[in-house]
């Protein structure tokens, strides 16, 4: 059995091969759904923004189901909507994606999963990508969501959980990224 | 019954806090991660067109009507999973310095030359039977502020798009018999020696190119899939 290849770091010069024009805009004309924004600040141990962070998102499109071969659901796919984000922060340590709130999706077992997206993260510093999840604020779905449920302490939780800071011009949310210390943001191992 | 991905064997990642590497201790979480048992979420992921992640460029040699300078290189590889499996249509991106050892980037001031012939980007899909193939030049080894004299291997960065979220995987391929992997932190933190030993590179006569270039050939391997029952 073939050995699994190990993680090193994105290190300083991501860009160089990863980042390209359009990458953080995941919607066009004909995209179905509810448009919104997400945008939020990264930063470190001592509070200090990140400025070579690169955030990349994955989502369900607006009725719940994922651009995937795996995911077999009877729902329609949307033709102008693959799901996939990526976006470098800029030199204050921001970024920022236009994209759709997504439908649910089910969980393990009868859970119904509220909607989220799937964010990683990659910088410097970082041996290994951490992985990390947005919900949105107000969703009634979030009381019950298996995942949120996996971090009893409501203060941790709220890490998760993306606040609105705008209607004009679309619908924007905001989702911080704190790498260490204070307030750290929920990390998950998938 | 769904598939999900294995855990990853101890050892084979490096710890976030990584005392060696100095970057890592004000970016590691101070948190133990939560163990989120994978659902659609994790077992489906990113296949990103060339719309997103650019078309694909294959041969780094030549660019801005000249050729590189350096020594030519031919990289050559499978994407497999645990099970040995082929992974087809992965997207690979890759980035590397220049043969002086400077990236083609704004942040790197390091004084050595840039290449107008070189930027040190692209990007493959790996076959049906899991192969991809590029050919490019040989990076140089440069310095690095992590400790006093401390300089990287050479090396070539790998992005890696697998099967799904759990699969994605972002590595650096290094060069057998560089004297300063003994030496590197980063590659270092890597705790089993037979994980590390992986992210060489070998050498293969029969990827050399006659007159053009030396081969290496560079398998990278993802994480394989169990049957779970996800509905329970």
């Amino acid at each position: 059995m073939p050995g699994l290849t190990s993680s090193q770091t994105v290190g300083p010069y991501f860009h160089l091969g990863l980042i390209r024009d359009g990458q953080s805009s995941l919607v066009g004309p004909e995209t179905k759904g509810e448009r919104i924004a997400i945008e939020g600040l990264v930063i470190d141990g001592p509070g200090v923004p990140v400025t070579d962070a690169m955030i990349e998102i994955w989502q369900a499109n607006a009725a719940g189901r994922y651009d995937h071969p795996t995911d077999t659901q009877d729902k329609p796919l949307d033709p102008a909507f693959h799901g996939f984000g990526r976006a470098a922060v800029d030199k204050t340590g921001h970024y920022r994606f236009e994209t759709i709130r997504p439908g649910a999706v089910p969980g393990r077992g009868n859970a119904l999963q509220a909607p989220h997206i799937a964010v990683t993260v990659f910088a410097r510093g970082l041996l290994l990508h951490l992985n990390t999840r947005l919900y949105f604020a107000g969703e009634p779905l979030n009381e019950t969501d298996p995942v949120l449920g996996l971090v009893p302490d409501e203060a941790r939780r709220r890490t998760l959980i993306a606040t609105p800071v705008a209607t004009a011009p679309i619908p924007t949310y905001r989702f911080d990224i704190r790498l260490q210390g204070p307030g750290e943001t929920v990390f998950f191992e998938i | 019954m769904s598939d999900v991905f294995n855990d990853v064997p101890a050892g084979t990642h490096p710890a976030y806090a990584s005392p060696e590497y100095k970057s890592t201790m004000l970016r590691a979480p101070s948190r133990p991660l939560i163990r989120l048992p994978q659902t659609l979420t994790e077992v489906t992921g990113p296949r990103p067109g060339a719309d997103i992640v650019g078309p694909t460029e294959a041969d780094f040699t030549k660019c801005h009507g000249g050729e590189a300078l350096g020594e030519r290189i031919i990289v050559t590889g499978r994407v497999l999973d645990e099970d040995g499996r082929a992974v087809p249509n992965a997207v690979l991106e890759i980035w590397q310095a220049n043969a002086a050892g400077r990236y083609n980037h704004p942040v790197d001031t390091h004084d050595a030359p840039l290449d107008p012939h070189f930027e040190g980007n692209g990007r493959v899909t790996t076959g049906e039977d899991g192969s991809y193939r590029f050919q490019s030049i040989k990076p140089g080894a440069y310095p690095w502020g992590n400790h006093h004299n401390a300089w990287r291997p050479n090396h070539i960065h790998f992005s890696l798009f697998g099967p799904g979220v759990a699969t994605r995987l972002v590595t650096q391929m290094y060069f057998p018999g560089d004297p300063l992997l003994a030496l590197d932190p980063i590659f270092n933190c890597i705790p089993d020696a037979d994980a590390r030993a992986r992210l060489v590179s070998q050498f293969d006569i029969d990827v050399t190119q006659p007159n053009y270039a030396l081969g290496y050939r560079f398998d990278i391997v993802v994480r394989g899939r169990h049957a779970t029952p996800m509905e329970n």
